[in-house]
């Protein structure tokens, strides 16, 4: 380790060199092993972590339904990651601009704001989101999604709503929250007590449906039940839906969504952290920085008035939906929603009405949502079926719309039983 | 000179006294003292000290006219910009997100790359580790000054943004990017809390610094290959096909100081980065030692 390695001419200095070389090496283990624990550490705490389900009381999946219709958590708060993985072609920036372009008509009148709740709802059907939420009784709500650098809340403080958007510090503001939930909170045929509402759930899932306590699990440091759903049916695309029960509280941790067709959930949301403690009061309160865009929503209670269709609207509106008569066949988990095209298909059907009428002009645009479906062939006639993880949809050429978590064949074996 | 046992720590030359700690902190301190005397060092805090200057007049330009101008969305510009106007605390926020992808690492760069290949270049490294230092701890001596550096380019940056925002841009109460309020005091720690977070988050490049400039005897080769790395690894860091390996780049979390401005603190990431930040000292810094304490000082 001398500076200067200038002893190689003496057969003493060669032996020497050897072993400083042997020296040398040995100082490289040293960031090589740093590297190496810390891969270790990586690949194998979540090994350690998934270990150790809890040791909690057996109970029948009656009981833990009733325990989730018995909590009455009012007050929470928690970190909710959630993911979403429909298997959507991903479109990229045409997503982008479809969505904006949807949401450019209904954000005209009102002067636009990204803080508006209906510009940030589309986000969250893809992708992995953090989201946290706090609660305080029936009338002090906040969910945020957090973002880098920046945080998107919704924060409704008795009869305000309030929407805050960091990133563009704008800010969208909504009266008349008090009227909307507390009609909302009291939905018209409850059953009257948790067993009731438990045994009631039970019947009606179970024609179609096996519900079983499967195990349990620890979620967000604490101690939860699984509920296991699964369809007793076969030829849906729905494998299984896992809820995650909190032991003590019987308020839903975790909710997974498996397709049958095996792979990573559709949809895994599920507390990262949770408390029960009473948040802070100061997280309800907003008041919109100076200077920060306010944009005045409608009161909501009118709005929802408004949004009941009026009369001539709603004969309009009858008008247009009696060439496409919707109806529901199958049942449970089976069910398809067939929306009938009724006027040969003009509009409804994306994938032309047949092969060689594909020449005309709007070619381009069908060859382009031909390619995002692939095309069957049964007794119904030709079709094209548009899939996703869990949704799928057959579009016949003349122009009927099949759609369900079905799996393709079903779609297709429902299509040639109608005709 | 040729002769002499240089390895420093645990070879001991048998003639001098045993090193005591004091002195390794006054090699500290004439490290320091060597490194913010140089011209270089301090017009690289003059740039530093220059960019919230102009965030801010950029700003107070752009919205001098009307109020709230400056709101076209979240992608335009560094994080929290848009509330600037509003409150010159934010400047601070601002002026740390604008210089943390690119003038502060690269300031880092300079330095930790200059570190032991600008000794080496101009004919001094011998002579330094002719004083009973040893290489263990003079290598020690320039990361902890890399470090300082960090710690100083950080707070020259906030200090600047917070003196330009307080003459700019009105104070006071500020809101968090979860939309509660929190008071100026309060504020002021997060901003300080922050800038110690965002001088952290510098301590990987540093390390990285630190061993691209022991493998070379050119100062120049080895600022430019930290720099290089710097933006070679932000690059990779926007790739979506790359997302695998995205949580171990070094800048990955960099934006996560962001997260102490959420009402409650939103520990997940900042805690992700720091830890990264310590694998990257440890692995670098280790390497760097390991390269130092066995390569041929020939300048």
């Amino acid at each position: 380790m001398a500076p200067y390695e200038s002893d190689e001419s003496t057969p003493a200095g060669e032996a020497g060199n050897a072993h400083g070389m042997r020296r040398k090496a040995a100082r490289y283990v040293v960031p090589v092993a740093v590297v190496g624990v810390a891969a270790a550490t990586i690949g194998l705490a979540p090994a350690f972590a998934g270990s150790g389900d809890p040791d909690l009381p057996k109970i029948s999946a009656q009981q833990l339904i009733e325990k989730i219709a018995k909590s009455d958590t009012q007050q929470m708060s928690g970190t909710v990651k959630i993911s979403t993985d429909l298997g959507l072609p991903d479109l990229g920036g045409l997503q982008n601009s479809l969505a904006s372009g949807a949401l450019a008509q209904g954000a005209e009148d009102k002067g636009g704001s990204t803080a508006d709740p209906k510009s940030k709802a589309l986000e969250l059907a893809s992708g992995s989101h953090t989201v946290r939420i706090a609660a305080d009784g029936q009338d002090k709500q906040k969910i945020s999604i957090i973002e880098k650098a920046a945080e998107y809340s919704v924060i409704r403080n008795g009869d305000d709503v309030w929407a805050y958007d960091s990133a563009s510090n704008e800010a969208y503001h909504a009266t008349g929250a008090g009227d909307h939930g507390r009609r909302e909170a009291t939905p018209k045929d409850v059953p009257a007590t948790p067993k009731d509402f438990a045994e009631e759930a039970l019947k009606a899932a179970d024609k179609t449906t096996s519900v079983t306590v499967d195990g349990t699990a620890q979620v967000a440091g604490r101690d939860a039940y699984k509920l296991l759903i699964r369809p007793k049916q076969s030829g849906t695309t729905v494998g299984a839906i896992s809820i995650a029960v909190d032991a003590k509280t019987g308020t839903p941790l975790k909710f997974t969504l498996t397709p049958s067709s095996g792979g990573a959930a559709v949809v895994d949301a599920g507390f990262t952290e949770v408390s029960f403690a009473k948040p802070a009061a100061s997280t309800f309160r907003f008041t919109p920085p100076k200077g920060t865009k306010v944009t005045q929503g409608d009161d909501l209670a009118k709005e929802q008035r408004k949004a009941q269709p009026k009369g001539d609207e709603k004969k309009a509106l009858e008008g247009k939906l009696a060439g496409a008569k919707t109806k529901t066949i199958g049942e449970g988990w089976n069910s398809i929603v067939v929306l009938d095209g009724g006027n040969g298909g003009k509009g409804m059907a994306p994938s032309g009405r047949s092969s060689d009428s594909r020449s005309s002009d709007n070619g381009a645009a069908s060859g382009f949502l031909n390619s995002l479906g692939d095309r069957v062939t049964g007794t119904f006639g030709k079709g094209t079926v548009f899939s996703t993880r869990l949704v799928n949809a057959l579009v016949t050429d003349d122009g009927t719309v099949y759609a369900g978590a079905v799996t393709k064949d079903a779609l297709v074996k429902a299509a040639n039983a109608e005709k | 000179m040729s002769q002499v046992e240089m390895s420093g720590a645990e070879l001991p030359a048998p003639a001098l006294r045993k090193p005591n700690p004091l002195w390794t902190l006054g090699l500290v301190r004439s490290e320091l003292g060597t490194t913010f005397r140089r011209w270089r060092t301090r017009a690289l805090l003059a740039v530093l000290a220059a960019v919230p200057i102009l965030i801010g007049i950029a700003v107070k330009s752009e919205t001098g006219g009307g109020t709230g101008g400056g709101g076209h969305g979240g992608d335009a510009g560094p994080a929290f910009i848009a509330q600037v106007t509003n409150n010159g605390l934010f400047l601070v926020f601002t002026a740390l997100a604008a210089t943390l992808p690119f003038f502060l690492p690269m300031a880092i760069g300079v330095i930790a790359g200059d570190a032991i290949a600008g000794e080496a270049n101009s004919g001094t490294l011998r002579y330094l580790l002719v004083a009973p230092a040893g290489r263990t701890r003079l290598l020690f001596a320039k990361y902890t000054t890399t470090m300082v550096f960090c710690l100083v380019a950080t707070l020259v940056v906030a200090l600047s943004a917070l003196a330009v925002g307080a003459l700019l841009f009105p104070l006071g109460d500020l809101t968090t990017i979860s939309g509660t309020r929190i008071s100026f005091a309060d504020g002021l720690v997060r901003a300080l809390l922050i800038a110690l977070v965002v001088a952290a988050s510098l301590v990987g490049v540093a390390a990285l610094g630190l061993f691209v400039s022991t493998l070379t005897n050119s100062g120049i080769a080895a600022m430019a290959t930290t720099v290089g790395l710097v933006i070679t690894v932000q690059i990779l860091d926007q790739i979506p096909q790359l997302h695998a390996l995205q949580p171990y780049l070094f800048s990955h979390y960099w934006l996560s100081f962001a997260d102490l401005m959420r009402e409650p603190v939103y520990w997940n990431d900042l805690l992700r980065n720091l830890g990264l930040q310590a694998l990257y000292a440890a692995a670098f810094g280790s390497a760097a030692w390991a390269r130092f304490t066995t390569k041929d000082i020939t300048a």
